[in-house]
């Protein structure tokens, strides 16, 4: 469904999207840089590596971690985090037999502040439609497989509190700097997909 | 409403096309888009972001398959700026020919936007930041209670998706006062209601399926009800004594 052999620019939103961005400069209601600022914010400063750190710190400092699982919002204040869409953020923790994963069916809901902006695939129809009913199958086919005991949490972000999963830390990464540790954290272990 | 936008559950969507790499935006347009919808806010064209959702929502169904998460926003932001007086079709479309010396056949077939010949009211400006509002009241159900969602459904602004309609689940969080989308989207004003974080069984969701799930949503009360079957008001004395 978003595959589409149209380069992006040429696409008939693309187009309409820049004679709209043309009249909003001329008539004085968007700066022309703006649009580079947007790009900068999201791709070095607001991202999935603010998530990581605080996964990292939960993995070390376990009062941190209790803290994070009982009040997210105000363990991650001492982040310095940009970005928006958290004004209410609930950590919710894997273990060996429980699996948390994310979505928002009705938009794209998604906690910037601490994981970016979102990829392309949990906007798209097929992860918003799907991991609710048949999410076992669907980890299954993006690359999880999940034993049969194990118990899914779905979270469908339906409202304005938002979501991150907080993974079980690797068995191989004991003794690892708090630092080395958030370079183990990807994106998509903290949206649920991964583990 | 019963929108293109609700999609839990919808069956015939295929395979999720997981790209693993971080990239944000995959053309400079969408960060273009982006950018629009903060000035757009900045200008006054809708008031709250339950409106800028539900512009979304209501764009032509089928550009909201096909035009993807940014041609999306495009559509509810057009939406928006030309409900608001603030730029007409007329100006993009003439723009568009400058921009586009050919354009492709289909150029205006799906255009996103459904603007309005008579929007909603544009309500007042929010008092405060964010959507939380302290109500003076205590919370209509607690942890643990058993509760059913409404069945019922108008086109309009809701979060409460199709397929946890009539329902019954179990509170698993209590979380204050929240502005009301249903009405903040239309202009109504904020009136806000407690939500909470309802867990359902995925076999009550969906009969047949994984009994190993759970689907927890965050519903307002105006969706809630307790539930009163007999049947349970009966195990409930029981389990209490």
């Amino acid at each position: 469904m978003s595959k589409s052999h149209v380069h992006p620019e040429n696409l008939p939103q693309a187009l309409r999207a820049e004679a709209l961005e043309a009249l909003l400069v001329e008539k004085g209601l968007l700066v022309a840089s703006a649009v580079d600022a947007v790009i900068t914010r999201y791709s070095e400063r607001v991202g999935p590596m603010n998530g990581a750190r605080i996964v990292a710190r939960a993995w070390v400092d376990p009062e941190f971690r209790q803290w994070l699982l009982e009040d997210g919002t105000a363990a991650i204040g001492q982040f310095d985090l940009e970005g928006g869409q958290v004004e209410k953020l609930v950590v919710v923790a894997n273990s060996a037999k429980i699996h948390n994963v994310v979505v928002c069916t009705l938009c794209s809901c998604y906690p910037w502040a601490v994981l970016g902006l979102p990829p392309t695939w949990y906007k798209d129809p097929a992860y918003r439609s799907r991991i609710v009913r048949e999410p076992r199958t669907v980890l299954h086919e993006m690359g999880l497989a999940l034993q049969a005991d194990v118990q899914i949490r779905v979270w469908d972000s339906s409202a304005e509190v938002r979501y991150m999963v907080l993974p079980e830390q690797p068995l191989d990464s004991a003794g690892m700097t708090e630092a080395e540790l958030a370079e183990r954290v990807s994106r998509d272990v903290m949206i649920g997909v991964a583990r | 409403m019963d929108g293109i936008h609700d999609l839990g559950g919808k069956h015939g969507y295929g395979d999720v096309d997981h790209e693993v790499s971080g990239t944000v935006f995959h053309a400079r347009w969408e960060a273009a888009v982006f950018a629009m919808v903060n000035a757009g806010a900045r200008a006054g064209a809708w008031h709250n972001f339950d409106r800028f959702r539900h512009a979304v929502e209501r764009i032509d169904p089928v550009a909201y398959l096909a035009h993807g998460y940014y041609g999306r926003w495009l559509g509810g932001l057009e939406t928006l700026l030309v409900e608001a007086g603030l730029v007409t079709t007329a100006e993009i479309e003439q723009r568009l020919k400058r921009v586009s010396q050919s354009p492709p056949v289909s150029f205006n077939e799906h255009v996103a936007a459904r603007p309005k010949a008579q929007p909603d009211p544009m309500g007042p400006l929010p008092q405060m930041a964010g959507s939380q509002r302290a109500i003076p009241v205590p919370s209509e159900f607690k942890v643990g209670d058993r509760v059913t969602t409404a069945t019922e459904v108008q086109d309009r602004h809701t979060r409460l998706p199709a397929y946890a309609r009539g329902k019954s689940g179990r509170i698993a969080g209590v979380h204050g006062g929240w502005v009301y989308p249903d009405d903040n989207a239309h202009g109504r004003g904020e009136n806000p209601c407690y939500l909470y974080t309802v867990t359902f069984d995925g076999l009550e969701l969906w009969p047949g399926g994984d009994p190993l799930l759970t689907v927890s949503l965050d519903l307002f009360a105006p969706y809630l009800k307790h539930v009163t079957c007999p049947a349970n008001d009966a195990q409930d004395a029981q389990e209490s004594k």
